[in-house]
């Protein structure tokens, strides 16, 4: 593991307006990651762990703070900016997936690639790449398949593909197996768990405390602040 | 993203929606194929038009009575003016380069044949020259000679419709038919020629133009006007020359009519400024095609934007993941701005094969003469593309201002 600093956000807060009540998601939320950590962002619900994960994703901009997402000041880009980040340096994966439901799994993984500038355009490069991550997420077989033919746990293992395409220093999960049975779930971790092993930063939402405690790294967010942060991995 | 990947994916979603993405260019299919079909009928019709009275007689002028609008020399005898006989032969004798003249001076009878009676029919008197000078031919018999001519000799040509309508299957030449008062012998029958702005030449009965002066015009006013005409055609040798003889003959009859030149008694006019006239009243009406044409476009525009909106709205949660993978604002917009493009200019392209061949389809079999001007294709294409622009714009805007977040909650 080197020191190389990945995440550094410095008292991230995000306010959302709804008509005239302010709603506080984040109250100042301090945190450091280092290249290489898997860390679990636990809470309870409603604590703001998918706040926090969106603005770690370039999906949103806090109301106030700094973030610093490997070495850049992101807090204050505008949208296209933003954009190009969550493409060249981010993966994200979703609980629901979130594939295009009309394209096979080898399209889906290649989507972001089509956003990027440096690989768009190269249609049997960015295939066989595509092809090359199905199989490690263990897909080889199925790379032709419609979402609707994939059970769930395939589905999200065709997003961790699309999530690893670009080559990102960050890969996002906000809650990966809440909607997997266990088996499934273990089979994902298992993926995760060898993307760590080479080397990965991944940092992943859970409510689930035997997932949490395959991690290095718990942070507790409650009420919009980090409650713990356990390096031990244990809570 | 490239450009070749814009397009692919637009034209993929396109085609994932078959049959709304070909309802959707319906509107602009029908647009596109009026706006054709439409400049086709009307530039059609105007050559027809300019073809037929073209047919009738070529570099032809006509010199036609008008009243003068009292001129300082004319007294009472020229002011009620006009042409007379004799200006004819004056003109034919002294203008260089006529090739040939005919006067006509019309009046209205009721003829009869047997127990047939046509009311008001159109008498036209005119000169031998006349077939000559109008380019219509004698079908059975002959036209009026020099004898008949100067001896008023009761004869009558008649037009085609006239002519079946008398007779039928009788033969007519030798028939003796009556004219007002007057028996006349039929001698020749016209070839039928139509209907050539708004002027019947088979609906008419020819006689020499002496005749009517001397007993088919009853009035005591006819009588004192005497050997007054109409019109006088005019053939110019050359097209060159038709500039030079109208001059000619103004200086000439303004000299004889004694009135000035500024405000002759006469009107001369060709047939190109008879075309002209008649284009002015198809120009209107081709303009209100057009925008009938223009406004179909537009509908067919709202017809894009429409379902693009709600394409849009349906298509939310594919934007989110498209942006949270790393597609720009810009990105998003290209996307929609170009499957409005492509639904535009698909739909224009089918919509000038269907304006093509809807054309061609009218002049088949709807007898209507039509020519497909280049022009109004690419006019049609071009505000096919500019609609596709121009109503795919909001929708594209709308997707790209999609908050991500936002975006991929939806649903
Ligand atoms: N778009 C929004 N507008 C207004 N309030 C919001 C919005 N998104 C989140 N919130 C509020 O911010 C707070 C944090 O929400 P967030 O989604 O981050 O919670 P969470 O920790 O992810 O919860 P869960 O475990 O249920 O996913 C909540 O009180 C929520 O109501
Ligand atoms: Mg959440």
């Amino acid at each position: 593991m080197t020191d190389s600093v990945i995440i550094r956000t410095d008292q991230l807060k995000k306010i959302y307006q709804m008509g005239e009540v302010e709603v506080p998601a984040l109250n100042g939320v301090s945190i450091t990651i280092q290249e290489g950590e898997f860390v679990a962002i636990m809470g309870p619900s409603g604590s703001g762990k998918s706040t926090l994960m969106n603005i770690l994703g370039c999906l949103d901009s806090p109301t106030d703070g700094q973030y610093y997402l490997d070495d850049q000041d992101v807090s204050k880009l505008n949208r296209a900016q933003l954009a190009h980040i969550r493409n060249e340096k981010l993966g994200f994966i979703f609980q629901s997936y979130n594939l295009l439901p009309r394209m096979s799994a080898v399209e889906n993984v290649t989507l972001p690639m089509m956003y990027n500038k440096a690989a768009a355009g190269n249609q049997v490069e960015m295939t066989e790449k595509a092809e090359e991550l199905l199989g490690i997420v263990g897909l080889g077989d199925r790379i032709h398949h419609q979402p609707k033919e994939l059970s769930g746990g395939q589905q999200q293992r065709v997003a961790i593909a699309r999530a690893l395409i670009n080559d990102p220093v960050l890969v996002l999960a906000d809650e990966p197996t809440g909607n997997l049975d266990s088996k499934s779930a273990n089979e994902i971790m298992d993926i995760l768990h060898n993307l760590h092993q080479s080397g990965r930063t991944i940092v992943m939402v859970t409510h689930e405390h035997d997932i949490a405690e395959q991690t290095q790294r718990i942070i507790a967010v409650r009420d919009g602040l980090v409650e713990l942060d356990n390096k031990n991995g244990r809570m | 993203m490239k450009i070749i990947d814009v397009i692919k994916v637009a034209s993929r979603s396109l085609t994932s929606n078959k049959l709304r993405s070909m309802l959707t260019m319906l509107g602009i299919i029908i647009g596109v194929a009026a706006v054709i079909i439409m400049i086709a009928v009307s530039s059609g019709t105007e050559t027809a038009i300019a073809n037929q009275i073209n047919s009738l007689g070529a570099n032809l002028v006509f010199v036609m009575s008008s009243f003068s609008q009292g001129g300082a020399g004319g007294g009472m005898a020229t002011s009620s003016g006009g042409l007379v006989y004799s200006d004819a032969d004056a003109i034919a004798n002294s203008v260089p380069h006529v090739a040939g003249v005919a006067v006509e001076q019309t009046t209205t009878q009721t003829i009869k044949y047997g127990n047939i009676v046509l009311e008001d029919v159109s008498i036209l008197g005119t000169t031998p020259d006349f077939t000559k000078v109008r380019e219509i031919e004698v079908e059975e018999g002959r036209f009026l000679n020099d004898q008949e001519l100067e001896r008023s000799t009761r004869t009558a040509i008649l037009g085609a419709t006239i002519a079946k309508e008398l007779f039928g299957d009788t033969y007519p030449i030798g028939q003796k038919i009556s004219v007002g008062t007057l028996k006349l012998t039929v001698v020749g029958v016209f070839e039928e020629k139509g209907l050539v702005s708004g002027v019947d030449y088979d609906a008419r009965v020819y006689v020499p133009i002496t005749l009517v002066f001397d007993k088919l015009m009853n009035s005591q006013f006819s009588r004192i006007a005497g050997d007054r005409v109409r019109m006088i055609y005019v053939t110019v040798d050359d097209k060159e020359n038709i500039d030079d003889v109208i001059l000619q003959i103004n200086l000439l009859l303004s000299k004889l009519h004694d009135v000035p030149l500024e405000s002759p008694d006469f009107q001369i006019s060709t047939q190109q400024d008879i075309i002209q006239t008649q284009s002015a009243t198809t120009e209107s009406f081709r303009i209100l095609l057009a925008w009938v044409a223009g406004v179909s476009l537009i509908v067919g525009g709202i017809g894009i934007m429409n379902i693009m909106l709600v394409s849009v709205t349906e298509r939310t949660r594919e934007i989110g993941i498209r942006q949270a993978v790393g597609a720009t604002p810009q990105d998003i917009q290209s996307q929609f701005l170009t499957e409005a493009l492509i639904l535009s200019l698909v739909g224009g392209l089918t919509g000038i094969i269907f304006g093509i061949s809807g054309s061609w389809v009218f002049s088949r079999f709807g007898d209507m003469p039509t020519v497909v001007d280049p022009i109004s294709i690419v006019l049609a294409f071009g505000s096919a593309a500019a609609v596709g622009i121009l109503f795919g714009y909001l929708p594209a805007n709308k997707a790209a201002k999609l908050d991500p977040i936002v975006a991929l909650r939806h649903e």
